[in-house]
């Protein structure tokens, strides 16, 4: 081996050619091929690899429809319908891009939950899980910016309900928003500003991601058991079998994908944005897409200005210090009986809170919020903290290849609750 | 399900190399799904491509149809097909008669006055210069129409009859003669 | 394996979840006071439905003759309407019956010519304030897209159009306006224009008010969605190549997992 070059294992000359001097080949070898997986994931840990490959399909679609599309208030709506009718494939390329946000976010909301349930956030992993939820929030200023881009009604009322949160911060409230608008309302220097940074952004989560798969494989991935593997006997080389795993979750998800594409391509979408955008007349009933209705309903369950725009990005906020609120050495929800419990009460709070976002501002919509609501901040603030040191966990299995290798039999004894070694 | 006890977590067998009775056939089935999913992938592919092909409303303007009433004898007109200027000569007798008089062989892009024009008083041409795509001067009574009474190129001096054929400058083709057709007496259809 | 099919249990219980969280959200978007739409079994309804080739071109004859003197569809050009079945022929002289503004000409000057393929359906009014002074001040909505833009659209325009009946006693309807069971509000400045025989169908079909309502919903139809035959055949094929690749995948799947103890 000549000085200086890497000592590739690569079998094929013009490859091993490269390898030595950039070893892209072995990184991928090693963080893709042999990497060590943890042998007893379940289909949760497919959403990772869905959620790249989304993120793939949106920024593909995305460059497409942007060759045909005019971000100006006049042009912008009859140029997306353009795209539907004169572009070849145009309506494909539009509604897998539509539907692809509304894909992306159930694929992450999975995800999270993924991480939730099996404690992903525990240390050592708390800076992965925090990468995590800035992708989350690139996400979500990205879709909301997409969604203006139409120039339909709800395109362009969302965008001023929206901006118009930022008004309610004392003093500079009025700065930042005509600052974000550019003028005096939401108009054509906001729909170029937003066409410009929708493009950009999915760059930034994918720098993200890069960081949050870096991250990843530094500490290696959690599994179902929650205890960190204790030698080769615990895992298995990435390749084939997670890739086989992973193609197999693929197919399913795109099945699932076309149908909505296909057959229901306006399902999840609302039927006021096919009205051109129009600042005179605010449509009777606005609401946001489906996957910002949580966040909406948090939103609306404060009756003061401040505190609801304040509550509502203490929503996502507190995912940030999730790893340190949760007091538990315990990772999987398997093995904490009441923790569980609590849990999947949390997640029914999520979804009466995203129904109850689609619902008008009244009673008992506003109670029903509130309660979900104050349930979603005290998991959270309250009930983990304090159930860390209330809780008594089940035993934790010896090690992931033990009950599995054993015939799934009961777990050894003497495991009771041992607190992980890492962590 | 446990008989094996294979030391998983290295690559071991189970992955690679032939068993005794599965090696083949794994490798037929993942061939043949590795067949499907690159046919899925190439099908995926195409929309994209052809996305950047014109699109309908595009290829509709593919077509344009002129007016010929108001184009008095020895007049011409300029209409835009796909973007690029058509040249509409309503031709003097003497014109034509020049045209068809000129032998063959003095021509660098040799063909017959007969052969370009439908009807002997209107030549319809392309006004992109087949040197480098500039528009010749011509068409305006106070412009220069070159040694030929054709037409002039500006940019590198090609001159053309009142054919439209190439008879002096570094143009080496003959101004192209679009695709057209009569609707009437008085209305064609370019492209 | 006790693991997986849990874990699997567990995907499948949340994903449930999810999505009858989400059917309950999404039907409550369009409330307000909710009016039940007849549902009018469009032979373009469902997953393979198609649009009626011969309902559409007696709706586009609808449309010209009734709705077009006020509502514009300025997303559609006239060689659009190849697609309904009509010849190049008739479309041709379709659009050569409407005169369009052209121009500048040589002089700068614009000038008026019979339409062709490639132009957009003419507009009845110039902009959205003359056709707001020319009715009452109300605006007759563009109709390029408007089954997209009502919730169920097409059933919503057949009931609208066959709407107009009595007000119920006590209903006090203002100045101008008329009382339409489906109209959100059932009061629509737009008055009753379809009558019976109010159009000559040319294959005979009789002009009854359910019948234009029904032909012209089914033009609309169209014409916010012209790609939805084109979307249906393509994403059956799909689906059904997804499948079989999914069940090829899950066959390599389980053989490499085949003698991993899991």
């Amino acid at each position: 081996m000549a000085i200086g070059l890497h000592d590739s294992s690569i079998k094929n000359p013009v490859i091993r050619w490269v390898d030595q001097r950039l070893p892209v080949f072995t990184m991928m070898q090693k963080e893709y091929g042999t990497f060590p997986t943890p042998r007893n994931f379940n289909y949760f840990w497919n959403f990772g690899a869905l959620a790249m490959v989304t993120l793939m399909i949106m920024i593909a679609t995305g460059i497409f429809l942007a060759m045909n599309y005019t971000p100006h208030t006049t042009y912008a709506f009859d140029s997306v319908e353009r795209i539907m009718r004169d572009v070849n494939y145009g309506w494909l390329i539009r509604y897998v891009h539509m539907n692809g946000a509304s894909m992306f976010f159930i694929v992450v909301y999975i995800h999270i939950w993924r991480g939730l349930y099996y404690g992903s956030y525990k240390a050592p992993r708390e800076l992965l899980w925090i990468l995590g939820v800035v992708i989350f929030l690139l996400m979500m200023a990205t879709a909301f910016m997409g969604y203006v881009l139409p120039w339909g009604q709800m395109s362009f009322w969302g965008a001023t309900v929206i901006t118009n949160l930022f008004s309610a911060f004392p003093i500079v409230g009025e700065h930042i928003v005509t600052w974000l608008w550019g003028g005096f309302s939401v108009d054509n220097p906001t729909l170029n500003r937003f066409f410009s940074l929708h493009y950009l952004l999915p760059f930034v989560i994918a720098g993200v991601v890069f960081l949050h798969v870096a991250a990843l494989h530094i500490t290696g991935s959690n599994n179902p058991l929650g205890i960190d593997p204790k030698g080769p006997q615990d895992t298995l080389p990435f390749h084939p079998y997670y890739t086989a795993k992973d193609s197999v979750g693929l197919i399913v998800y795109f099945i699932v994908f076309a149908s909505l594409v296909f057959f229901a391509p306006n399902y999840l979408g609302h039927p006021d944005n096919y009205i051109p955008a129009n600042p005179l007349v605010t449509p009777a009933h606005i609401v946001p897409e489906w996957y910002f209705l949580p966040f909406y309903a948090i939103l609306r369950a404060v009756p003061d200005k401040l505190g609801g725009v304040l509550l509502m990005f203490g929503s996502i906020a507190v995912l940030f210090i999730l790893p340190w609120l949760d007091t538990s050495p315990v990772r999987s929800m398997r093995f904490r009986p009441i923790a569980k419990w609590t849990l999947f009460l949390w997640l029914i709070a999520f979804f009466v809170l995203m129904w109850a976002g689609g619902k008008p501002a009244e009673e008992p919509y506003v109670t029903i919020s509130r309660i979900a609501t104050a349930y979603y901040f005290a998991y959270f603030l309250v009930i983990l903290p304090l159930l860390g040191r209330l809780e008594r966990p089940l035993s934790l299995p010896e090690s992931i290849a033990l009950p599995v290798l054993r015939g799934g039999g009961p777990m050894p004894a003497g495991a009771v609750a041992k607190p992980m070694e890492k962590a | 399900m446990a008989e094996t006890m294979v030391p998983a977590g290295a690559p071991h067998g189970a992955a690679h190399g032939p068993t005794p009775d599965g090696g083949t056939r794994r490798d037929f089935l993942v061939l043949t799904t590795g067949a499907f999913a690159a046919v899925g992938v190439g099908a995926v592919v195409w929309p994209f491509i052809s996305s950047m092909n014109p699109a309908r409303d595009v290829l509709a303007l593919a077509s344009t149809e002129v007016d010929l009433t108001p184009i008095a004898v020895g007049q011409a007109v300029t209409v835009v097909w796909r973007g690029k200027p058509v040249f509409v000569r309503h031709r003097t007798a003497e014109e034509i008669q020049v045209a068809r008089a000129t032998p063959l062989s003095e021509l660098k892009d040799p063909q017959p006055d007969q052969a370009r024009v439908q009807k002997d008083q209107w030549l319809v041409v392309l006004g992109v210069c087949t040197h480098l795509g500039c528009v010749p001067l011509g068409q305006k009574p106070t412009d220069a129409k070159g040694n030929y009474n054709g037409w002039f190129c500006p940019c590198h001096g090609s001159h053309y009859d009142t054919s439209g054929r190439i008879r002096q400058g570094p143009a080496p083709l003959n101004l192209a003669v679009p695709a057209y057709s009569f609707m009437s007496d008085t209305q064609i259809r370019i492209g | 394996m006790r693991d997986l099919k849990r874990g699997f249990r567990n995907l499948v219980g949340a994903m449930a979840l999810g999505a009858a969280a989400l059917g309950m959200a999404t039907p409550a978007q369009a409330a307000g006071e909710a009016i039940a739409i007849p549902n009018a079994n469009f032979s373009f309804a469902g997953f393979f439905g198609t649009y009626d080739r011969g309902s559409a071109q007696r709706g586009l004859q609808v449309y010209k003759e009734v709705c077009s003197a006020c509502h514009a569809m300025h997303l559609l050009s006239y060689r659009n309407l190849l697609e309904i079945g009509l010849s190049e022929d008739q479309v041709r002289a379709l659009a050569a019956s409407f005169t369009v503004t052209d121009g500048p000409n040589d002089l700068g000057e614009m000038f008026e010519r019979p339409a062709r393929l490639s132009d957009r359906f003419r507009r009845p009014f110039p902009n959205e304030l003359a056709a707001r002074a020319a009715n009452n001040g109300a605006y007759p909505v563009d109709l390029s897209v408007i089954t997209k833009a009502r919730a169920d659209g097409a059933n919503y325009v057949r009931a609208l159009l066959t709407g107009y009946v009595e007000p119920p006693e006590g209903f006090v309807v203002a100045e101008g306006m008329n009382y339409n069971a489906y109209f959100p509000g059932h009061q629509i400045a737009m008055p009753a224009v379809l009558n019976p025989d109010q159009v000559e169908y040319a294959d005979g079909t009789a002009a009854t008010v359910d019948q234009m309502a029904r032909d012209v919903a089914t033009f609309l139809a169209w014409a916010a969605e012209p790609e939805a035959e084109q979307r249906k055949a393509m994403g059956v094929r799909i689906i059904l190549f997804l499948i079989v690749l999914g069940g090829l995948t899950y066959a390599v799947k389980r053989k490499i997992w085949a003698d991993v103890a899991h």
